[in-house]
C-alpha cells in the first residue's frame, strides 16, 4: 500500500549546518499494516512523515501509494489518500468553525468540492453517528465552535476527521504527546479501535515506548536518518521496554564503535 | 437633516457591498488586502467608460465586476505563486491599478451627469408606480418638511445588497465555501484535507474585489462621476464598516456577521454625515474622522469588556471576604 524507496533528504547542504535528515530509507507497508515508529529526537521520524505526506520533497527516492508514484504530487493533492493527525491538538481542526462544518470539510477529502451545501440533513445524521462512536458527547454539540473544545476533545475530533473517509494511509505524528495521561489513553484506545474498524494502513510516530509496543503489528526504530531496527508479528509481541532499550543500546553501541574505529 | 440622513443611508447601502468584499478578504480569508483602494476605482472607471461608449448600464456594471475579479485574482497570484507577503501583494496591486485606472479612463475624471445610469433608468421605470408619492405623503404626515426626490435608489439597493448578502451566506456554507473559510482559519489543516489553498485564495480575493468593484461602479453612477482619487482610503472605510458592524451587531453566525457588516456600512455613513454637519469640521476631515471611528470601534469594546471583567472579579473578591469575615 505504501512504498518508500531509497529516500534521502539533506537540509542546508554544503553549509556548516548540513544535516542528513534521511539516508536511504526503504519501507514497505502492506495493506492494514499498523507500524509504530520510535527513535530519539532528530532521528528523522517527523521528516519521514513529512516526506510521505508531501510537505517535504526528498532529494532522491520515491514514494508510492498503491501503484501510484506520488513523489512529485503537491501536499494538497496527496492528501486525498492520506489522513493525518498532528501533535498539536490545535493543528488538525479549524477553531472558528463548528464541529459539523469541520467534519464536512473532512468528508469532502476524496471528492471534488462543489457549490452545494457542505452540511445537509443526511450528512448531519452521518456525522452524529460517527461522533457518537467517540463516546465523549460531541454528537450533541454539532453546532459548537471547535475552538471551545478541550485539547483532548479536539484531538479525538481530529482523529475522527482523519479516518472516517477511510484514507489509504493514516499518519499519526506523536498525536497523544500533548495530552494528559488519561486523555492520551483515551486517544490511544480510539486509535486502536478506528484503525481496526477501517483496516487502515497506519504509520505512527511516538516517544512513548509502551504505546509503541501496545499498538500495531510492526515496530521500527530510527536513528540518524536510518531505520536501524524493524520487527513485526510474534517477535514484536514478545518485545518489552527493557528488550527494546537493550536493542537500542546494542545497535547504537555498535555504531558508535564503528564511528570510533573510523575516527581512530 | 432628514434629507442628508436619507442620502447617508442610500450611499451606505451601496458602500455595504464594498464592505462585504472587505469582510471576505479581511475576515474570512484573514488576508489584509489593500487592493481595494485600486479595485474600487477600477470598477468605477470601467463602468463609466463603458457607459460613455453607450454600453447598456447593466452590462457596464457587470464589466466592472469582471475587472474587479481579475484585479483581486492577480493579488492572489502574487501572494500564492509569487510568494509575496499578503500586505505587499495588495499594495503592489493597488499602486499598479492607479496607473491602470488612469489608462482605462484616459483622464483623471469622467463626469456622468449627462449619461444614463442604472439609477436614472431605474427612476424612469419607478415613476410609473405610486410608491414615491405614498411614502412621501406618509413622511409629510409625520412632520418631515422636505421629502426625498425618489425612493427607487434606496429600495432597490436594499434588495440588491440583501440579495448579495444571502448569496454570500450560501456560498460560505457550500463545500467550496467551507474550504475557503478554513483557508483563513487553519490553512495547514485544510491542506491536509486535499484543498488547494492557493486556488481558494485566488478565487476568494477575486470575489472580494469583484464586490468592491461593483460597489465602485454603482457609486460612480450614483454620484455622477468616476475619479482616479475616489478610492483613496477605501480599505479603511471598508474596515470601519466591518469593525463597527461587528462591534454593534455581533458575529455569532455567518448570517449575523454579514448583516452586521451591512449595518456597519450604513452606521458609518450616518456618523460621517452627522460629523460633517458640525461647524468646524470640513469635508477634507473625512479621512481623519474615519480613522478615529475605526480606532474607537477597536478600543471601546475592549475597554468595556475589561471593565466588566474587573467588576466581576471585584464582586467575587468582596463576596469571599464577607464570607471569611462571617466565619471569623
Amino acid at each position: 500500500m505504501l512504498n518508500v524507496k531509497d529516500i534521502s533528504l539533506t537540509f542546508n547542504e554544503a553549509t556548516p549546518d548540513e544535516k542528513k535528515a534521511l539516508q536511504g530509507i526503504n519501507l514497505t507497508l502492506k495493506k492494514g499494516d499498523f507500524v509504530t515508529v520510535i527513535g530519539s529526537n532528530g532521528a528523522g521520524k517527523s521528516t519521514l512523515m513529512n516526506v510521505i505526506s508531501g510537505s517535504l520533497t526528498p532529494d532522491v527516492g520515491d514514494v508510492a501509494i498503491g501503484q501510484k508514484n506520488v513523489t512529485m504530487y503537491p501536499e494538497f493533492k496527496r492528501s486525498q489518500y492520506i489522513g493525518r493527525v498532528f501533535q498539536d491538538p490545535m493543528a488538525g481542526t479549524a477553531p472558528a468553525m463548528t464541529i459539523e462544518e469541520n467534519l464536512a470539510m473532512a468528508y469532502a477529502r476524496n471528492k471534488k468540492r462543489k457549490l452545494k451545501p457542505g452540511v445537509n440533513k443526511k450528512r448531519r445524521e452521518l456525522f452524529r453517528e460517527y461522533l457518537s462512536t467517540l463516546n465523549i458527547g460531541l454528537e450533541d454539540r454539532l453546532n459548537a465552535k471547535v475552538g471551545l473544545l478541550s485539547g483532548g476533545e479536539r484531538q479525538a475530533l481530529s482523529l475522527l476527521m482523519a479516518t472516517f473517509t477511510e484514507p489509504n494511509i493514516l499518519l499519526l505524528d506523536e498525536h497523544t504527546a500533548a495530552l494528559d495521561p488519561s486523555r492520551a489513553e483515551l486517544i490511544t484506545n480510539l486509535t486502536r479501535d478506528v484503525v481496526e474498524k477501517f483496516h487502515l494502513t497506519t504509520l505512527m510516530v511516538t516517544h512513548n515506548m509502551q504505546q509503541a509496543l501496545d499498538l500495531g503489528n510492526r515496530l521500527i526504530m530510527m536513528d540518524k536518518g536510518q531505520v536501524i531496527f524493524d520487527v513485526s508479528g510474534k517477535e514484536k509481541q514478545a518485545l518489552t521496554i527493557e528488550k527494546l532499550l537493550h536493542e537500542f543500546q546494542r545497535i547504537r553501541g555498535i555504531q558508535m564503535d564503528n564511528d570510533r574505529a573510523i575516527l581512530g | 437633516m432628514f434629507i442628508s440622513m436619507f442620502g447617508a443611508v442610500e450611499s451606505g447601502v451601496i458602500y455595504a457591498i464594498m464592505a462585504l468584499g472587505v469582510y471576505l478578504s479581511f475576515r474570512v480569508l484573514d488576508f489584509p488586502d489593500l487592493t481595494v483602494d485600486g479595485s474600487f476605482v477600477t470598477g468605477a472607471a470601467v463602468a463609466a467608460i463603458a457607459i460613455m461608449h453607450d454600453v447598456p448600464t447593466i452590462i457596464a456594471t457587470l464589466l466592472a465586476v469582471v475587472a474587479g475579479f481579475v484585479a483581486g485574482s492577480i493579488t492572489g497570484i502574487l501572494n500564492t505563486k509569487g510568494k509575496i507577503n499578503p500586505l505587499l501583494s495588495g499594495i503592489l496591486m493597488m499602486i499598479a491599478l492607479y496607473s491602470i485606472n488612469l489608462r482605462i479612463m484616459g483622464r483623471s475624471n469622467i463626469p456622468l451627469l449627462n449619461e444614463p445610469t442604472i439609477f436614472t433608468q431605474l427612476q424612469e421605470i419607478w415613476e410609473g408606480t405610486n410608491i414615491d408619492q405614498s411614502l412621501n405623503a406618509m413622511l409629510l404626515s409625520l412632520g418631515v418638511d422636505r421629502t426625498p426626490g425618489t425612493w427607487s435608489t434606496l429600495l432597490v439597493m436594499i434588495v440588491v445588497t440583501v440579495l448579495i448578502k444571502f448569496i454570500t451566506d450560501y456560498y460560505l456554507k457550500t463545500e467550496i465555501g467551507l474550504a475557503l473559510r478554513a483557508t483563513g482559519d487553519n490553512e495547514k489543516m485544510i491542506r491536509s484535507f486535499s484543498a488547494n489553498t492557493d486556488n481558494l485564495k485566488i478565487v476568494g480575493l477575486g470575489i472580494s474585489n469583484a464586490l468592491v468593484a461593483l460597489s465602485g461602479a454603482l457609486i460612480a453612477q450614483y454620484g455622477g462621476f468616476a475619479d482616479a482619487g475616489m478610492g483613496i482610503g477605501m480599505i479603511v472605510i471598508g474596515l470601519a464598516s466591518v469593525i463597527i458592524g461587528e462591534a454593534l451587531f455581533g458575529t455569532k453566525t455567518i448570517m449575523r456577521t454579514t448583516l452586521a457588516v451591512i449595518g456597519g456600512a450604513i452606521v458609518y455613513r450616518i456618523v460621517v454625515t452627522w460629523a460633517l454637519r458640525v461647524d468646524f469640521l470640513e469635508s477634507s476631515d473625512m479621512k481623519l474622522i474615519t480613522s478615529l471611528l475605526v480606532i474607537i470601534a477597536l478600543v471601546v469594546p475592549k475597554v468595556i469588556d475589561g471593565q466588566k471583567e474587573a467588576r466581576r472579579k471585584r464582586r467575587k473578591r468582596n463576596k469571599l471576604q464577607e464570607r471569611l469575615k462571617g466565619e471569623a
